[in-house]
């Protein structure tokens, strides 16, 4: 039985401009101690498909189709059902930690209340456990530094708190928005050095949701590649990134400027993201595909098996846009 | 340097008195360094690059030297005009010849303007002696120039996206046809796809205007890809300074060797096999920088002399400042 | 610049096309405000008031002066609404057609509520927008002028000036102008703070637009979504204010009169069972007050969609 089986997950929000689709028909499988990667631009929908999975989903927006963790349903469950789930075995960290830690109330004290709630323990054996947790994500100084206030520490530090104090109840599966987006780049790999370091030792399964593929092809061993709410291509890291077989995918791949190539003109996809509040018909890349057809507009191609572990959703066949 | 250089950059510092958070109101002021003895040349035509991270006073640097923030050292305009000696009247005639864009395309557009009406603003500014006719033509022209349909110049910046919204703005820097554009992070909020459209219009348009550049951003693939030279900033230091080959191939100060090795690479092959020099701690605060070299609290080379003096880089093409300058050691 | 004449062909040609129509935000505002039940009920309440107000004087039967002698003395019993005798909100204890009196208390209420407003709305504006974007040593000047009027005890003044120069509604105006448009500037100069450090407004600084310009260009237009908002909602405090003055006999002078020389009038003399007196203008009163909220919130929800 999969760690996390996500079908037919469609979520879409009730706006004045009219009903946004943000995530449309999404499929998902991963085992234990797995690690997968989303990747898509903004508006993409990779968010809000995190938020849906752990019932964080706005007031207007709703989700439809099944979420099961652990083999158990939670998706638009009763919180007596989530509840435990949300806090002892699934964890979540945000891209920018200001927002989940409470400026008003010290590192420790935050740490330890998860501790207190969920495992029952008393306050010192809670602070204790949470220094021991802050030193695994290599805060110098942890017992020191453990009674500061969150704006004491600089963004990596925060950073580093916010995984500490997700991992303390030992979750079976992290969640990572867009964890190191606010970060420099020096801060940025070492905190995906720490993230590695982490899934190693505690064999948890992670997602790791991001825009930036060079994060992904260091840290994932499967990528899902969203646009417009919809998977266009899921595959292993190795083949997404030497053989992409979607043409989104593709473009992608080479409109990014990298510092290990000397670039000449970069191939940038023209057009713009789609917008989500129009008619889901059809595949959403297909304005902005050098291949699309009449058919692409009208309909898009279920999400298909074509190697082992591999899956694309595309009119065209391999041929085709080779 | 044979020609007189577009713009000549000496000794540039910029700095801010602060009240520290938790300060009481009768502690005296602290002075910030955001940019401390910059100095270089900007040959016509060129794109510098400036990189480094947050905090490090790279767009800091850029605001000086257009007057919007207070700055000592000189910054000479064609060989001629010290652009921070010029008062507030005087140096309006110089603003038509440096123009700016900037990070976020949407919150640099006014949002109860028309299109028509953001990108007329510098044209109408410097040049008010042109009619209605003329000016709409202009704007027309531009938009054309970057890619957007000139028949919606009536049309809001909230019914732009990303992308067309700083398509607008570069429209407005080029539309009193300036010498010198200088992008803060013009592209850093763009998403990957749109990231790339935007970078090859800059490109495409300074070829065929022959504008010179300062590119600013903290996405070194992003600065190697569009300058001929680049620019490392640390803690508002030029740390290394070289063309771009150069600099990304054979890079000899220790921070900039660790900048590139953090930078992540979208392949998996590549990515895995990397070593990251690491640096260790935390940035120091500007408020009280480290003596010597401002770099040597997280440097692996760093040894008695770094605390005690500043490193001046040799002259040349690569400048270094580092006492102990080298190839990377893994 | 350097166009070369292929390129100059189809530009020509791509100029040619009509240009498109753009959808300011006003007219999304409008958009958002026109689907909000509540606030459209209360801007055609406010209309009908206007309209009372306006056309109420042209189907009264009596002036506001008139005494009606055939009822004076017995007003308890005689001088009830009634539609066949033309006062439609009966008479008050003197007998003076009370519909005529309320026509006359809504002109004069509204006018004091939207003139003290439109000064708060004018000056408040231009004095926080100015105090706000010049900052500095000019900025702590004016706004701790602002604390130090806000500091006096308006009433207390108001009173003073009432009772010093004599009551008339001109010295009402004055001293209801003075203090409304302290909170405003307040305001303004807050949002402007916030503004002053968009990229927009740094852009207009950066090609060299002089600092008036940039206030009447860039600030103040996205201030008056803001001060809209505000505005409204300073009318029906400006109506109380007025009232308040009016209730203990200080404000406008007989045989002018307000909504609050009504009330006054009227619950004095509830005692007596004229319950009208009092029942007709205070039921202006009330609508009124409500529609201006309503119609201040659907502004605010319209205008800022993101507050909710």
């Amino acid at each position: 039985m999969p760690l996390l089986e996500v079908r037919d997950l469609g979520v879409s929000f009730a706006t004045n401009d009219g009903t946004v689709n943000a995530v449309n028909g999404v499929k998902l499988r991963l085992e234990k101690g797995e690690t997968l990667g989303i990747v898509g631009e903004s508006g993409s929908g990779k968010s809000q498909l995190a938020f849906a999975i752990m019932g964080l989903l706005a007031p207007n927006g709703t989700a439809r189709g099944s979420v099961k963790f652990d083999g158990q349903e939670i998706l638009n469950a009763p919180p007596a059902v989530i509840n435990p789930i949300r806090a002892n075995r699934v964890a979540m960290v945000f891209q920018d930690p200001m927002t989940s830690l409470n400026p008003y109330m010290r590192v420790a004290d935050q740490m330890a209340e998860v501790l207190v709630h969920h495992k029952g323990l008393s306050k010192r054996a809670a602070v204790s456990e949470c220094v021991r947790m802050l030193d695994a994500v290599k805060i110098p100084d942890a017992k020191g530094r453990i009674s500061l206030y969150p704006h004491e520490f600089s963004g990596g530090m925060r950073q580093r708190v916010m995984i500490a104090m997700s991992l303390l109840c030992r979750p079976d599966l992290l969640i990572a928005d867009e964890p190191t987006t606010a970060l420099d780049v020096t801060v940025q790999a070492q905190i995906m050095q720490l993230l590695a370091e982490l899934q190693r030792e505690f064999g948890m399964a992670t997602i790791l949701i991001t825009h930036d593929l060079g994060v992904i092809a260091g840290f994932c061993e499967r990528v899902i590649v969203l646009y417009g709410g919809r998977v266009m291509e899921e595959a292993p890291v190795h083949p997404l990134f030497a053989e992409p077989s979607h043409p989104y995918t593709r473009g992608l791949l080479r409109a990014i400027p990298r510092v290990d190539h000397e670039g000449a003109v970069l191939d940038s996809i023209p057009g713009s993201p789609p917008n989500m509040t129009r008619d889901q018909k059809g595949c959403p890349f297909a304005p902005r595909c050098e291949f699309a057809g009449d058919d692409c507009v009208e309909a898009l191609a279920p999400l298909a098996e074509f190697a082992p572990g591999r899956f694309r959703a595309c009119n065209r066949s391999l041929e085709e846009i080779a | 340097m044979t020609a007189t250089p577009l713009l000549r950059v000496e000794d540039l510092h910029v700095s801010f008195s602060l009240r520290r958070e938790g300060d009481w109101p009768w502690t005296p002021l602290r002075r910030l360094h955001a940019v401390n003895g910059v100095t270089f040349d900007l040959a016509e035509g060129e794109v510098l690059g400036i990189v480094g991270e947050s905090g490090c006073g790279k767009s800091t640097l850029a605001r000086a030297l257009i007057q919007m923030v207070p700055a000592t050292g000189r910054a000479i305009w064609e060989g001629k005009t010290d652009l921070l000696s010029l008062n507030r009247h005087a140096m309006l005639k110089y603003r038509a010849d440096i123009q700016m864009v900037f990070q976020d395309p949407l919150a640099s557009l006014n949002p109860r303007m028309t299109v028509g009406e953001i990108i007329a603003e510098p044209l109408r500014t410097h040049h008010p002696e042109l009619d209605t006719s003329e000016v709409k033509l202009r704007v027309k022209e531009l938009m054309d120039r970057v890619g957007l349909l000139p028949n919606q110049i009536n049309r809001y910046p909230h019914e732009f996206s990303g992308g067309q919204c700083q398509r607008i703005g570069i429209a407005r820097a080029l539309v009193v046809g300036p010498k010198l554009v200088i992008c803060d992070e013009p592209v850093s909020a763009l998403d990957v796809s749109i990231q790339a459209q935007v970078i090859n219009l800059l490109m495409e348009l300074q070829r065929d205007l022959k504008l010179t550049l300062i590119f600013i951003a903290h996405d070194l693939s992003v600065v190697k890809h569009i300058s001929n030279r680049v620019m490392v900033l640390y803690l508002g230091q030029m740390m290394e300074m070289a063309a771009g080959r150069e600099l990304y191939g054979n890079s000899q100060h220790p921070y900039t060797q660790a900048l590139l090795s953090a930078v992540p690479i979208p392949d998996p092959v590549r990515e895995r096999e990397k070593v990251v020099i690491p640096l260790t701690g935390d940035l120091p605060s500007p408020f009280s920088p480290p003596s010597g070299c401002v770099f040597r609290t997280r440097c692996a080379r760093a040894q008695g002399i770094c605390a005690e003096k500043v490193p001046v880089p040799l002259p040349g093409d690569h400048l270094v400042a580092c006492h102990f300058p080298g190839p990377a050691v893994v | 610049m350097v166009i070369d004449s292929t390129r100059m062909k189809s530009l020509a040609d791509r100029l040619a096309v009509d240009e498109v129509k753009g959808r300011s935000l006003w007219a999304d505002a409008r958009k958002r405000f026109l689907k909000n039940k509540a606030a459209v009920g209360g801007l055609i309440v406010l209309l009908l008031v206007l309209v009372f107000a306006a056309f109420g004087g042209t189907i009264a039967q009596y002036s506001n002066e008139e005494l009606d002698f055939s009822i004076m003395g017995q007003i308890a019993e005689k001088g009830g609404p009634s539609l066949a005798n033309g006062h439609y909100f009966g008479t008050d204890d003197l007998g003076r057609d009370l519909f005529a009196r309320t026509v006359q208390g809504t002109q004069i209420s509204l006018a004091v509520g939207i003139v003290g407003s439109a000064i708060a709305v004018l000056v408040g504006t231009f004095y926080g927008a100015f105090a706000g974007y010049v900052g500095g040593r000019t900025d702590n000047i004016m706004m701790r002028t602002v604390d130090i009027l806000m500091s006096i005890p308006y009433m207390f003044v108001l009173i003073l000036l009432l009772v010093v120069f004599g009551r008339s509604i001109i010295m009402l105006f004055v001293g209801i102008g003075l203090i409304s448009w302290l909170d405003m500037s307040r305001i303004v100069r807050g949002q402007t703070l916030s503004l002053k450090h968009k990229e927009f407004i740094e852009a207009a600084e950066a090609t060299g637009v002089s600092r008036l310009i940039i206030i009447r260009r860039h600030i103040v237009p996205n201030l008056l979504g803001v001060v809209a908002v505000y505005a409204t909602l300073l009318v029906p405090l400006m109506i109380l204010t007025e009232s308040f003055i009016s209730f203990l006999g200080l404000g406008v002078q007989e045989p002018l009169t307000s909504w609050g020389a009504l009330i006054s009038e009227g619950s004095g003399t509830l005692n007596y069972g004229t319950y009208w007196q009092l029942a007709f203008p205070l039921f202006f009163f009330v609508i009124t007050l409500f529609a201006f909220f309503f119609v201040g919130d659907g502004l605010r929800d319209a205008l800022d969609p993101k507050d909710r």
